[in-house]
């Protein structure tokens, strides 16, 4: 029997608040769940649960006694144990390494015992039904599997507080139904669990309580049966919340877009995209749905020129465009949302309004004959940040120094503040607040509603079902099947799982 | 109790195999083809015709205890027959596609041409084998070192760029203690000495995280700025500080009379012996150690080493520190092992080569020993071609461990995968 208390619980980074004044509780048999928006606070919270920060203020109590950690190897030795949402696992290790790591049983010379550690995680996977070969190189084991050696590892340290960050982000929704056993399973042999995530659904489905966290507090507490998912969300975001959206019929124009056959090859030389065709038409948004890894990276890069492909044709508006540059592509009219913004969507110590004109600033008015012209540059930032809503103290502001949601709400305004014909928007709205995924949905489909084309590329099933008029599933670079904008979510879950 | 993600797996494992070789393996294998009847063809023009006499290797000393006849070597005949051998057998791997093995078959193919030079050098002259070999032992003992004080140092994701510099200070620390103290004292402060270095390293990366790279060299300078210093100021002036004793070889009773493996292998002295137990002792420290899974997981993924309660920074610094001192040790090769006195910048790039040899050694301490022996064997054939007078200068053969390097490192280990940190600091938010 265990119980875990955290008592007004505050940290701050700089002049962040991250958490102030956190009180949660959490027993034996019991799954919490805590749900909060990105950068309400979530993460901040857990790490401090399992002694990777120490909280400015408050306390943590276990079975009625003050603990403090010092570090991850306190928490552990504590009995908490946390699943993180990036998995802590070396590729390289085999199953048992990655369990083992910081515990290992050693003999003379500090020889390591794998054999006898191997048949403890067979014993701990046997007995929980999570199922993984314990010699099996984990790089090579799917996310799903990938996961499931998370939880033995906790379980191997024989934790009774088991934290989930985020567990079904990068989940199917059969591995999803999968995991919710599981933690069935680990309450009921008497463990206590925190579920962290902000689908709203999905808390319901599981947890016997929820803690709501918005802007580093805690701001309801309440019984999943009792709850709506409306409820739930006005809680969340602190407002009304329009969880749908509205789209007019479609009428479709003109093909824009026309893979045909397309080969394209990954980093290791490998297949990433086998033989894939399909169109988008002018007014349709065409979703492409799959688990993260199928190629989907791969897709847009070839689309964008900004990868080679081995076999197969592009054609946008009945013309090949193979061997044509980024920059000849983008004066086509094709606007790229790329999937990671930190990466490939702004620069980060580059101001707003240099972060701006990054696709277009060697044209007029930005720049004639070599030379910049800062006056329209900052005009025109002006009314992007208007109109797309860009929360930022002032257009010469730093693009570090906001928020995800702004940083994406200006990658958007970049792309579609002129000239577009076809938006190709890869994770549009991926880790960012409500408030800008609604806004930035809304754009989209005024956009498709305008007679653009648009090709969405997503994992989260919720966002692809919601915009969609078609819907692509791709699956170790197949497309394996096609949709209709009214399918179930089982029956593009299995797609996404490999069984067409 | 089944394991159903394991069918799964094989499935993709085969699948990935089919995609290698369809367009990975191909075109490497095709390229193999070629370079194989290129060799061929080379052989044949510059090697083959026009030589006269047999090429006698002399595989055993008039002193040995047991002596084994001369083995000769038709040289004509022999580069022709193998000419004909390598032809044939690129133009069958081009034909047939074939994908397997095609890096054996690369290997094997440099083998012979450089069994066809050697024959073509010595031909109507003779050659001691056994010579050859035991210089190659000799020499690619401090390039195993550096090698392996790379791969300390790496596998906990920190590049050392500045083992170069660690041989110097190592070199002429043992130099100079040793002739104020004799050799055994010499050797213990060349390690103290390459270790100390290696701690600068440390510290300069982890606690102030200065770039990597810019750190070693900027130990390279420091430790060649330093020797050299001290090298015209104190020890011209000094010449008995410069008069170290040197490591006589030990002969290895019984062991040391099998014709050929004796004398390359145990007639040797304390430093061959000394790199050989290191790669042992080190091979078991990574790979089967409680403290190695630990290494290597902070080379790989420190992150995840420290959300399990593994220290990262203290487990970064022991194994530079050791790299460092692994170092040091091969730098007292130089003096100690070697000719007994400091020159200036007397280790030539052999921490450059070093980690090449990690690198062709993919990271594995027994790997880079078998590529230090190749740069060992290289760097000794340019000294016994000397011998032989051939019509190639002797300045052009003294590049040969330098092109072996290039030849290595920019054609052979492409595949090869680093531990994945490398280079980064790892900061805690």
């Amino acid at each position: 029997m265990v119980n875990i208390e955290l008592k007004n619980i505050s940290k701050s980074f700089g002049s962040v608040q991250a958490n102030q004044d956190i009180n949660i509780k959490v027993n034996s048999g019991e799954i919490l769940g805590l749900l909060g928006e990105n950068g309400a606070g979530k993460s901040t919270l857990m790490n401090i649960l399992c002694g990777l920060y120490r909280p400015d203020e408050g306390k943590i109590i276990i079975n009625q006694k003050e603990t403090h950690f010092d570090n991850p190897g306190d928490a552990i030795k504590s009995g908490v144990g946390m699943v993180h949402q990036h998995f802590m696992l070396v590729p390289i290790f085999t199953v048992t390494e990655n369990v083992i790591l910081g515990n290992e049983k050693t003999g003379n010379l500090n020889y390591l015992k794998i054999k006898d550690s191997e048949k403890k995680v067979s014993e701990i996977s046997e007995k929980y039904s999570l199922l993984v070969n314990p010699k099996e190189i984990t790089e090579r084991l799917s996310v799903g599997a990938q996961q499931r050696v998370e939880i033995i590892k906790v379980l191997f340290r024989s934790a009774e507080l088991i934290i989930f960050d985020e567990p079904t982000a990068v989940l199917t929704p059969q591995e999803v139904k999968e995991l919710f056993k599981i933690m069935n399973a680990l309450k009921k042999s008497g463990k206590a669990i925190i579920f962290i995530t902000h689908k709203l659904h999905e808390v319901r489905e599981v947890c016997d309580k929820i803690s709501i966290l918005r802007a580093g507090m805690i701001v309801g507490e309440v019984d999943p049966k009792k709850v709506s998912n409306k409820e739930l969300a006005n809680l969340m975001v602190g407002r009304p919340v329009n969880l749908s959206l509205e789209r007019k019929k479609n009428k479709t124009g003109k093909t824009i877009l026309e893979v045909d056959n397309l080969s394209v090859l990954n980093e290791n030389r490998e297949i990433a995209l086998n033989q894939i065709s399909f169109n988008v038409k002018e007014g349709e948004i065409v979703g492409i749905a799959g688990v993260q890894g199928n190629g989907q990276t791969e897709l847009v890069e070839s689309i964008t020129g900004l990868r080679n492909f081995v076999a197969g044709n592009v054609s946008y508006f009945e013309k090949k465009m193979e061997y044509i540059t980024p920059r000849e592509i983008h004066k086509l009219g094709i606007r790229h949302i790329p999937e990671d913004r930190q990466k490939s969507g702004v620069i980060a110590n580059f101001t707003v309004s240099e972060n701006k004109i990054l696709n277009d600033y060697y044209q007029k008015p930005f720049s004639s004959n070599y030379i910049m012209s800062w006056g329209d540059v900052e005009r025109v930032s002006e009314t992007v940040v208007k109109n797309f809503d860009i929360r930022t103290p002032s257009i010469t502001t730093l693009t570090q120094n906001l928020s995800g949601g702004n940083q994406q709400k200006l990658v958007v305004g970049r792309e579609l503040s002129n000239k577009v014909d076809f938006l190709i928007a890869s994770q549009p709205t991926r880790g960012i607040d409500v408030g800008s995924i609604e806004y930035i949905h809304k754009q989209l489909i005024e956009t498709r509603n305008n007679g653009k084309g648009i090709l969405l590329i997503s994992t989260e099933l919720d966002e692809i079902l919601t915009l969609s008029d078609r819907i692509l599933v791709l699956f170790e670079g197949k497309i394996i099947k096609e949709f209709s904008s009214n399918a179930s979510t089982e029956e593009i879950g299995l797609a996404m799982a490999g069984q067409s | 109790m089944p394991f159903h993600g394991h069918s799964k797996q094989k499935i993709k494992v085969k699948m990935n195999n089919f995609k290698q070789n369809k367009y990975g393996n191909e075109k490497q294998a095709l390229l193999t083809g070629y370079l194989l009847v290129v060799f061929g063809i080379f052989i044949s023009f510059f090697f083959g015709f026009g030589i006269d006499g047999d090429a006698v290797f002399k595989l055993s000393r008039p002193r040995d205890t047991f002596v084994l006849p001369n083995l000769v070597v038709p040289a004509s005949e022999y580069n022709i027959l193998v000419s004909f051998v390598l032809i044939f057998l690129g133009a069958r791997i081009i034909l047939r596609r074939m994908t397997s093995y095609s890096s054996l078959y690369l290997g094997a193919g440099l083998f012979l041409l450089v069994t066809c030079f050697l024959v073509w050098a010595t031909a109507g002259k003779s050659f001691s084998l056994t010579g050859m070999m035991q210089a190659t032992v000799i020499r690619a003992t401090p390039i195993a070192l550096a090698a392996l004080a790379g791969i300390l140092s790496e596998r906990v994701a920190i590049i050392n760029i500045g083992i170069e510099g660690m041989l110097l200070v190592g070199a002429f620390s043992g130099a100079v203690f040793g002739s104020l103290f004799g050799g055994i004292i010499g050797l213990i402060f060349a390690i103290i000495v390459g270790g100390l270095f290696g701690l600068l390293h440390a510290l300069l990366v982890i606690k102030y995280r200065v770039d990597q790279i810019i750190s070693g060299v900027a130990i390279n300078i420091l430790a060649l700025g330093l020797t050299s210093f001290l090298t015209s100021s104190f020890l011209k002036t000094n010449p008995e500080l410069n008069d170290a004793p040197i490591f006589r070889p030990i002969k290895i009773p019984f062991l040391s009379d099998i014709p050929v493996l004796g004398p390359t292998l145990f007639q040797q002295n304390f430093f061959v012996y000394g790199a050989i137990i290191l790669v042992l002792t080190t091979t078991y420290y990574i790979f089967k150690t409680g403290v190695g899974l630990r290494l290597r997981a902070v080379g790989e993924h420190p992150k995840a080493a420290d959300t399990l309660g593994v220290n990262v920074l203290s487990v970064r610094y022991i194994n530079v520190s050791l790299a460092g001192m692994v170092a040091g040790f091969g730098g007292a090769w130089f003096t100690l092992g070697s000719v007994g006195r400091f020159d200036e910048a007397m280790t030539g790039g052999r921490g450059f080569i070093g980690l090449a040899a990690m690198i062709f050694g993919r990271w594995h301490p027994v790997g880079a020993l078998m590529a230090a022996l190749i740069f060992g064997f290289a760097d000794s054939l340019q000294q016994k071609l000397a011998i032989l007078r051939t019509p190639i200068p002797s300045e052009f053969l003294a590049m040969a461990p330098y092109i072996a390097t290039i030849v290595f490192v920019a054609g052979l280990i492409g595949t090869a995968r680093a531990p994945h940190a490398i280079g980064k600091p790892y900061i805690k938010e």
